[in-house]
């Protein structure tokens, strides 16, 4: 019985709890390029859903063959495998979604979310919860981009998933300047949920990054130096 | 013909499609290391080395190698490794022989390898080729445009690093600090960019 609520909930902690674009700050360039309508936003999402629980299953069958030293080009080699699959599927079965996602298609390749679920939880766990933790984090992910997509295809062109619901339009949210603005406003207000329920609050995008492990760069040990203080300073 | 077509080039890829604020690529970055300045002229030098590095390996590995074999579905997973390797090739390389840049640019280069701009500049080039119908689009075309790119991105992040400078000081609701207003100032740095759409095809008309 334990088992199985565990199991539940490594898929339900990506929705909401640990939502990969909200709370986690992971993938930030399909978010912001991809949301211009709520259909671009499934298809962006189900694509992203289908390489993470791939590659997290592989991933996790792997860990005790992967060497340490070269896990990162390894993880990346597995990705862009299963990236090049979808890719052919959705050439072949979506064609439009196929051109209105264009470059970002491929890009999913280096995805922080992909890399990142890898590193931090499909390398250390076994395949069923990997799986399920690759569902859940997909399923969060989708639900961002669909909310971000649903917002700026309204005011954007007036309609929802291609159906006209509003006679006025403001242009400028389906343009880059909108993008940015509604993501910072969602953020603003998962930030005050999240401390209404009194969470943590993500300040610095390189904190859930992957890379932060191994990259120097002073921005991150800034952040981490912030972190020690705002620790020390809450003990 | 060629020279305007280079100049056209080069132009529109710092201002007219710039990366990060037209295209949304490397978004990471722009949003981590653009908090100070050195640090944010750091970053985009290294990143614009290794966009026109990796433009010149993989262009001519994708049309003389991939493509007349019939291994154009290969390109992202081809071009991924390659960049991953030339990331480590050129940490080595500067380690070795110029370590004092090493000392300024390695910090930033293991976070290159999952920069998406590196990336999406070198499939986005290869699919100029095929679109461009003005002129013909050579491999010094490619050149200039991942050189543009990158300037681009220095542009950017500089810009956006005086930007978030003045935000430090000023009053911002609760809920809105820290990434948010990052967000929505970066939407209104976005907006001045767009007042240079049309611009170059005004200034050098083909």
């Amino acid at each position: 019985m334990a088992e199985k609520k565990s199991l539940f909930q490594e898929f339900s902690k990506g929705i909401i709890k640990e939502n990969p674009v909200l709370c986690l700050m992971l993938g930030t360039c399909p978010t912001l390029a991809v949301t211009t309508s709520a259909s671009n936003a499934i298809g962006m999402g189900v694509a992203a859903t289908a390489v993470l629980i791939c590659s997290n299953a592989v991933i996790s069958m792997l860990r005790k063959v992967i060497p340490d030293k070269v896990r990162i080009p390894a993880y990346i080699t597995i990705i862009a495998g299963f990236v090049t699959i979808v890719q052919m599927l959705v050439k072949a079965f979506a064609p439009a979604i196929n051109d209105s996602l264009g470059i970002f298609l491929p890009l999913i390749v280096v995805n922080c979310i992909i890399l990142g679920r890898a590193e931090m939880y499909a390398s250390q766990n076994r395949v069923i919860p990997s799986i399920l933790d690759g569902l859940g984090m997909g399923v969060g992910f989708t639900a961002a981009l669909l909310c971000m997509g649903i917002i700026r295809e309204l005011l954007g062109s007036g309609s929802i998933f291609g159906l006209q619901v509003l006679p006025v339009s403001i242009l400028i949210f389906i343009l880059p300047p909108g993008g940015f603005f509604v993501f910072g406003i969602l953020i603003a207000l998962a930030n005050k949920l999240n401390t209404k329920a009194g969470k943590k609050v993500v300040e610095n995008p390189c904190q859930g990054c992957p890379m932060s492990k191994t990259c120097k760069s002073s921005s991150v040990t800034q952040c981490e130096k912030e972190n020690k203080e705002v620790t020390e300073n809450a003990g | 013909m060629l020279v305007k077509s280079l100049v056209s080039v080069f132009l529109a890829a710092i201002l007219t499609e710039n990366y990060v604020l037209s295209k949304f690529l490397g978004i990471c970055p722009f949003l981590g290391v653009s908090k100070k300045l050195n640090t944010a002229l750091g970053m985009s030098v290294a990143v614009t080395f290794v966009m026109v590095l990796a433009t010149a390996v993989t262009y001519p590995i994708y049309t003389y190698l991939l493509v007349p074999n019939d291994l154009a579905y290969l390109q992202t997973i081809v071009f991924i490794l390659i960049i991953a390797g030339l990331v480590q090739l050129v940490e080595v390389v500067l380690k070795k022989y110029i370590p004092s840049l090493y000392q300024s640019l390695g910090v930033y280069l293991p976070l290159i390898t999952t920069n998406c701009a590196i990336l999406g500049v070198t499939m986005l080039v290869l699919q100029k080729v095929d679109t461009t119908a003005a002129f013909e689009y050579t491999y010094l075309h490619a050149l200039i445009n991942s050189l543009g790119a990158g300037i681009g991105f220095l542009v950017a992040m500089v810009m956006f690093a005086g930007v978030r400078s003045r935000l430090e000081s000023a009053d911002i609701p609760k809920s809105l600090k820290g990434l948010p207003i990052t967000l929505v100032s970066a939407s209104l740095v976005a907006l001045s960019f767009l007042g240079f759409s049309g611009f170059v095809d005004k200034l050098i008309p083909m």
